[in-house]
This record gives C-alpha cells, structure tokens and sequence, in this order.
C-alpha cells in the first residue's frame, strides 16, 4: 500500500511540470506585458508617460529577457518557496495567495462531500426502484440540473434572495465576521453563507454523479454474485449496500478525478458572480492586468490541487477495490 | 438411502410475461425429493430447468412469477409451503442458505470480487446462527478445509480473485455447506469448469452429500454428468416435465421419445463419423513449425520483460489437404491462441507456419506483410464460438455474409445475391433470410449462418474456435455434419479448436493435445482417445464423464 502510494506521489512530478508549463504559456499568450498595460492604463488617464519608469519597471522584473530565462526565474522561485512579487498589488504573492486558495479548496471539499451525500442515496434509491416515481422525479431533475449553467443559478438565486427576501448573499461572511478571529459564531456565519455557493457549485456534478451511480448500480444488480447473497438468506436491504453498491463505488470514488477540476472552474464562475473571498475573482483581474506572478501561481496552485484530488481518489479506491490493491 | 420425502412440487408453474405476451417458462411441474439421494433435472436451453430450481428458492427473476402449484418442505413443524412465504421477509429467508443452500454455474462471477472468501462464509453462518465471529470464523476455516482448500485458516482472508475457477467453486460449495442444509441445489455447477476439475468437483459433492445424508437436486444439461452423478432424472423441456425415472432405467430404457431423442444425439457423439481414409500420400496445406508467441508479462528493467507468457511455446503441426486436425486442450492451454496466431491476429514471436496456396509458392504467415495477409484471407477464414457475439446485430444476413465476398472478390452485387441465396439453402435455411437481422433466429441457426459467411469465398483452410460449444448437443452434430458435408463438397481443411473431446473424436482425423501452450500428444484420433500415451491425455481422457451410468464406480453389476 506503502509503495502504491509513493508510487502515486512520483507520478504527480512530471505532472505538476507540465501543468507549470502550461501555465506559464497561457500567461505569456497575450501580446505585451504587464508594463505595456501599465502604460496603457496610465495614457488613459491623460498623463504623459515617462519612458526610463516604465524601462526601469521591465528590468526590475526581467520582462525583457527570454522567455526560457524568464520561466526558470519563476519556477525557481517557486521551488523557494516564493511566487514572485504582484505588479498589481505591490505585494509579494504568496500573501495574496494563500488565504484566497484555502478558501477555495475549503469551498471545493465542502462542495464534494455535499455531492456525494446527495448523490450516493439517490442513485441507490432510483436504480434499486428503477422506473418507479421516484426514479422518473429524479431522472428529470437530473438532467434539468445538468443542462443549466452554474453562473445562471448564481444569478438567479441571488435575484431572488436579494428582491423577495431582502437578504443579501454575496460573500462567505456577513461584514461583522470578515475580520474577526476564529470562533463559533464565525464558522455558524460561514455556513448560512457558504450553502449557496455549495448548491450552485455542486449541482450539476451532484446530478451526473447521481445518473453514473444509478448506472452502475444497474450493471451491478443483476450480477449472479447479488443472486447467490440472496441464496445465502441476506435481508434485501443490507445486501444491497454490501454487495453491489460496494462494488458499483468503485467508479464513483474515481469520478473525483474529473469531478474536482470540474468543481474548480465552476467555483471560479460563481465565486466571481457571487463575489466570494476565494482564488476566483482575483484570478480574474490578474489574467486582465497581465499581473504574471500572480496569475500564474493561482493556475499553478488550482493544478496542484486537482492532481491532489486525483491522488485521494486513487487511495480511496485501492482502499475499497482489493483488486486494484493487489494487483 | 431413506424413502423419506423432504420436498415435494405440486403443478408448479412459472410464467414471465413479455410485452405483448407470456412466456410459460415452467408448466405445472410436479416431482419429489427424497432425503439423501441426487435428482438430476436435464434439459436443453429453455427448457426451465434452471428457472425450477430457482422458483424453490423465491430466486425467479423479475418480471417472472410462481403463478401457480405448491412447493412443499418438510419441517419439524409439518410442511410449509414455500410459495405462500412470498420471496421477501424472514420466513423465506430462514429457508435460504439454512435449510435448502444453491450454488451456481459461474464461479467467476458468484462471488463478490470486493469481499474476502472468509467474510462471505462467516456472514452465512451468523446470518443463521447465534455464534461469535471467531466460532463462525474457526467454523468456515473447517469447510474450507473439508472442501479441499490447502491452507484454509489463510484462505479465508484472500479474495475470489486470486483463486482459480475451481477453488472459487470449491469456495462456493463451502459457503453453501456451511449452515448444514437439508437440500442443496447445484444449478450446473461444473458447466464452466475444465474436464478434469469438474470430475474433482463433482466427486466432492457427491462424498459432501452421503457425509451429510443432504438431499441434491442436481441441474444439468449434460447427460455424461447426469450417468455419473444422478439416482434419478428429471428430463425437461420447454417447461415441461417429459420423463422422471432412476438413472439406469432412463439410460437404458427411456420411454418418451424426446428422451430418446436427446439420448440419440449424445451417443451419436461417443462413435466417430465414418470418413473416408486419407490419401496414401498426403499433401500439406499449412504446416507449424516451432512457433512462439511469449506476452511480456511485466516492463523490465530497461525495457527488456524478464517474464513472459509463453501463451504458445513451440508448436509444431501440420495440417494436410482435405484433413481436418482437431486442437483440444483445458481453458489457458493457448488452443484458442494459437487458430488465432495463424490469422495473425497475434504476432507471432518465433517460428513460422508455412502455407501452401492455391496458386504459387508456399509462403510464411508468420512474416507474412499486411498485403500478402490480405489475400490470404480469401483461402483461409474463421468460425468463432459464440453465435450471439459473432455476427454484427446491426447487419443483415445478407450483409454478412456478402461482406467477405465484397472485400476478397470483385463480384457484382446481382452475383453475391445469387451466391448468398445458394449459400444459405447449402447450411440448411431459407434462402429468403437475407434481408432479416441475426436476432431472429437461434443459436443453431446463427452459427448456419456464421458457416455460410466463411465458406462464401470458397476458402481452403477453416479455423474452427469451439464452434458448437454454445449449442445444445441436439444441434451439436447437426452441425458438425453440415460442416463435414462442405469439407466434402468444398474439399476444405479444418483445424477444429475444442475442449470438448466427444466433440473431437466424431469430427477429426488426428488430434493435437495442447496443455500450457505445448503439444503434448499428436496423433490419429482413435488412438489419441481410445490408447493415450502421455500421461497428460490420459487423465483428460479419463476425466471425462461418459454418458453410461454402468461405468461408474458404484454401478450395480
């Protein structure tokens, strides 16, 4: 198991390049660079521009150079533990950074296991009684869930909340809590705000994982190692969730593995829309402002943290299969 | 063997309704078993022998339902009728495992891949009885060992994959056994196991059963089984009770014609065909020499594998015009792979198969280039196994079988009609099909028309996969015949692929014996049957279950 797992971990090296790689990419695609924005920004405001600033400025951050010179720069700064310094902010990144991705893997996660104990009963309850009401109620729901797009219920959700109750549900926190420490009474606000996110992150995985359950329930069901556990004498109900649900998890724990990234870019929309602390919205306005450093680790650290959850989804599964462990 | 009656069926009837009508699988079947003695129920596919036992244990499968009769237990309360305990609920679940236990057919597939051997025994007995987990435990680590497992007590803690088909059976009877039940049902429990494991099982269930004075009822479709296992039999069909006799009077004087029938079709089996004798001087049409075919079986260090599967491990055999050379072997002898490495399916890793075409030079298929390959296929075809898998559902007959006219030939659509039409009045079918989709027709039939496709280009040399062991032995030698009469007609050569040794000594002139991707015994098949030399085919041969109650060991002289 050891070994599987230090396996798993040698394996998400090369990964975790390619994905640096490819971040620094989609940050240099745009034409020109973060002082030539600058400069743009500061035109627009009428001022004369002073040529030896802005020369001064792309020294300072090595934007002349080449482009292998300047990767390096950055990922070896990273290896340090540092990610640059943000044009934008006059900060280094990493303050930026941490508090913003931590609320986003923390959205993620709350995200995830919502979906799975949504989705695990219902699938079970609409393949067990397939054709039945139930199965048709949540068939249909399944796919009107599907079909919409996340932003959409953001929206509506908001206008809603906002015109017919008068609450407001922007934000993970009421403005009392944004700056207090840690308590109680911190974590109860944060949940009367993180529900809607939550719901609106969560909803169309919740419903394709809930069709991938039914389905592979159904595969299960019929398979004569159900029929022999009914020889046996087992009570209908526990054999269900001993037998073929046991067996038909398999594919839903490593659905993860696509659900995550998923769920990342989802939360990326929302958190946008719905104005939440998290990597979103600041990812947002860096890509804009070509503000690199800053840009770059949130694509690099939302990587990281889909290979992560790759990573579980793998233990989880060779925990539940024994075929996978022992093979 | 006591007289005492434990369980007696009265009109039981099973129907499953379709949707525009219904399907009476099982008509008002009534019989008895006895305390301590096997009842054999036989029958061909659809016959509802499976769906009976079933119905004992409420097991039927939806939409089908008992519709009507009794299923009587004896008990120490009286008798309880097992229909009107419904199939859910404690009353039938307490019948379930403890007094009648079942075992299936696929011991692949019985047993849950996600569970330990051990778990699985030790959650019967507690679903049963009031024991502790280590009482249960010590107890399923007996019935392993009373089955045969070696290292029981480590057995219990490993998965049913790690075992082979027969352990898994072995497992699955322990599982059965393990509550001591009354009645055990074996619903053809040795069908997808090799000759020589399913003597070891059968044997075991029959000591199990006088042991424990357990009553069996035992389904089957094959009468060799039925000779060496039944005291009495029940013979099905289309859900129907035929014949019910003790297994000497059955064998030696069945009264029912259908009886007769299905016995006739199974010795049929046990003589060989009559045949013309080989030429004096033969003439090769495909002759193996030496050939490999290893599957690495892990990366290596620097790339090199330093394990492989030797799938097949240098074959030689030769296969003359007009001949027909049967492969037969045990599941993972590499028979299958080696008819499928002479289609380069595979590519060979060593060796060559020379082969002598119709016009020019003989050539190397194992070197052979994808053009060279191409018009090979012309002259040499397959027939596979399954009938059902086969054939493309998406395609007519006609389609199908105009498919290889189409790519190896430049017929015109008017000529392949006509030709298509000749083919399927030459395999025995209407020649007005062409337009019909393989659903329509039954297995027999599919596998006509799988023949039709690969003699539609007039080849030379057929591989034949296990062509009849999807059918029911009443179309077995049907077929066998209809492909002897094109060999004839055609003057084919066949190499016949089968583990089926009856199957084998009816329709072959020699025999290869492959085991573990070697020949291990080559020679004419009556001496290959009748005097084998390696010690191998010996036990292969003995292994298989005649369908003569007389040979077996306990028979009254």
């Amino acid at each position: 198991m050891l070994i599987f797992i230090l396996k798993r971990v040698a394996g998400m090296i090369p990964a975790l390049f390619a994905i640096s790689i490819l971040a620094f990419t989609v940050i240099q695609l745009p034409p020109g660079d973060y002082v030539s924005t600058y400069a743009a920004q500061i035109a627009q405001t009428g001022e004369a521009v002073d040529s030896a600033v802005l020369a001064n400025l792309r020294e300072r951050y090595g934007l002349g150079e080449n482009i292998a010179v300047q990767y390096f720069k950055w990922i070896g700064g990273i290896v340090r533990g540092d990610f640059g310094q943000s044009f934008e902010w006059n900060q280094p990144v990493t303050e930026l950074v941490w508090g913003r991705m931590g609320m986003t893997a923390l959205i993620s996660f709350l995200t995830l296991i919502t979906m799975w104990a949504v989705s695990l009963p219902i699938g079970i309850i609409s393949a067990v009684r397939q054709y039945s009401i139930v199965d048709y109620l949540t068939t249909t729901f399944a796919f009107l869930a599907t079909a919409v797009p996340e932003f959409l219920v953001a929206i509506v959700l908001l206008y809603i909340s906002t015109m017919w109750f008068g609450v407001s549900v922007g934000g993970l926190f009421s403005p009392a809590f944004e700056n207090a420490p840690l308590s109680l009474a911190k974590v109860w606000d944060f949940l009367q705000h993180a529900w809607i996110p939550i719901l609106v992150i969560g909803l169309g995985s919740t419903a394709a994982l809930t069709r991938i359950m039914r389905a592979n329930l159904l595969d299960e069901l019929h398979k004569p190692y159900v029929e022999a556990a009914r020889a046996k004498g087992m009570p209908e109900g526990r054999l269900i969730l001993t037998y073929p649900v046991r067996v038909a998890l398999n594919p839903f724990i490593s659905t993860i593995g696509w659900v995550l990234p998923a769920l990342i870019s989802g939360e990326l929309i929302v958190s946008t829309v719905l104005n939440l602390p998290t990597a979103g919205p600041l990812l947002l306005q860096a890509l804009k402002s070509q503000d690199m450093y800053l840009a770059g680790a949130f694509i690099l650290l939302t990587g990281g943290l889909v290979l992560i959850g790759t990573l579980i989804s793998d233990i989880l599964l060779a925990i539940s299969d024994p075929r996978i462990r022992l093979s | 063997m006591s007289d005492e009656t434990i369980l007696r069926v009265r009109d039981l009837s099973v129907d499953f309704p379709l949707q525009k009508s219904v399907v009476h699988a099982v008509k008002q079947v009534s019989f008895d078993l006895k305390r301590g003695e096997t009842l054999c129920v036989v029958g061909e596919s659809g016959s509802g022998k499976s769906v009976t036992a079933r119905a004992i244990l409420q097991l039927v499968a939806k939409p089908g339902a008992i519709t009507g009769g009794q299923i009587l237990l004896d008990t120490a309360a009286g008798e309880v009728d097992i229909v009107r305990l419904g199939s859910r609920g404690l009353a039938i679940r307490e019948v379930r495992g403890r007094r009648i236990a079942m075992i299936f057919q696929e011991p692949m597939t019985s047993l849950s891949p996600v569970h330990t051997i051990g778990h699985q025994i030790i959650e019967t007995i507690l679903l049963h009885e009031k024991v502790s987990k280590e009482e249960a435990r010590k107890r399923a680590a007996d019935l392993l060992g009373r089955v045969r497992i070696p290292e029981p007590e480590k057995a219990l803690d490993r998965y049913s994959f790690e075992f082979s088909g027969g352990m898994r059976q072995r497992a699955m009877i322990a599982m059965a056994l393990s509550c001591n039940p009354e009645i055990l049902i074996a619903d053809e429990p040795t069908t997808a196991l090799d000759v020589t494991t399913q003597a070891e099982i059968l044997s075991l269930i029959r000591e199990l059963q006088r042991d424990r004075g357990m009553a069996v009822l035992f389904i089957t479709h094959d009468m060799g089984v039925v000779a060496q296992i039944a005291d009495r039999v029940m013979v099905m069909f289309r859900g129907e009770k035929v014949e019910e006799a003790g297994v000497f009077d059955l064998f030696e004087r069945p009264q029912q014609a259908y009886t007769r029938a299905l016995l006739g079709s199974v010795l049929k089996l046990e003589t060989p065909a009559p045949r013309p004798p080989r030429p004096a001087t033969e003439k090769p049409i495909a002759k193996i020499e030496k050939l490999e075919l290893h599957f690495p079986l892990n990366a290596g260090f620097m790339g090199r594998p330093t394990n492989y599967l030797k799938a097949i491990d240098g074959v030689s055999l030769t296969i003359n015009q007009g001949e027909t050379v049967g492969v037969v072997g045990e599941s993972g002898s590499g028979k299958t792979t080696l008819g499928r490495t002479l289609l380069r399916v595979y590519d060979p890793t060593g060796g060559q198969v020379m082969y002598w075409p119709s016009n020019g030079e003989p050539v190397d298929i194992a070197t052979l280039g994808r053009k060279g390959m191409k018009s090979l296929y012309g002259e040499v075809r397959m027939v596979f196994q399954d009938p059902h898998s086969s054939l493309n559902p998406r395609m007519t007959i006609y389609q199908t079988i105009s498919e290889p006219l189409r790519t190896n030939t430049d017929m015109t659509e008017r000529q392949m009609m006509d030709r298509v039409s000749e083919l399927l009045s030459r395999v025995g079918l209407p020649p007005d099909i062409g337009d019909r989709y393989p659903h329509a027709f039954s297995g027999g039939q599919r596998q006509r028309i799988s023949i039709a496709r690969a003699v539609a280009v007039r080849p030379r040399l057929i591989i034949a996969d296990e062509p009849t062991s999807a059918l029911d032995v009443s179309l077995r030698h049907q077929v066998l015949d209809l492909m002897r009469d094109l060999q004839n007609e055609y003057r084919l050569s066949y190499l016949f692929i089968s583990h089926d040794i009856s199957v084998i000594r009816y329709f072959c002139d020699r025999v290869a014996v492959m085991k573990n991707g070697k020949i291990v015994e080559v020679g004419d098949v009556v001496q290959i049957c009748e005097r084998p030399q390696h010690a191998y085919t010996q036990s292969l041969i003995g292994a298989v279950p005649r369908p003569d109650p007389r040979l077996r060991a306990d028979a009254p002289q």
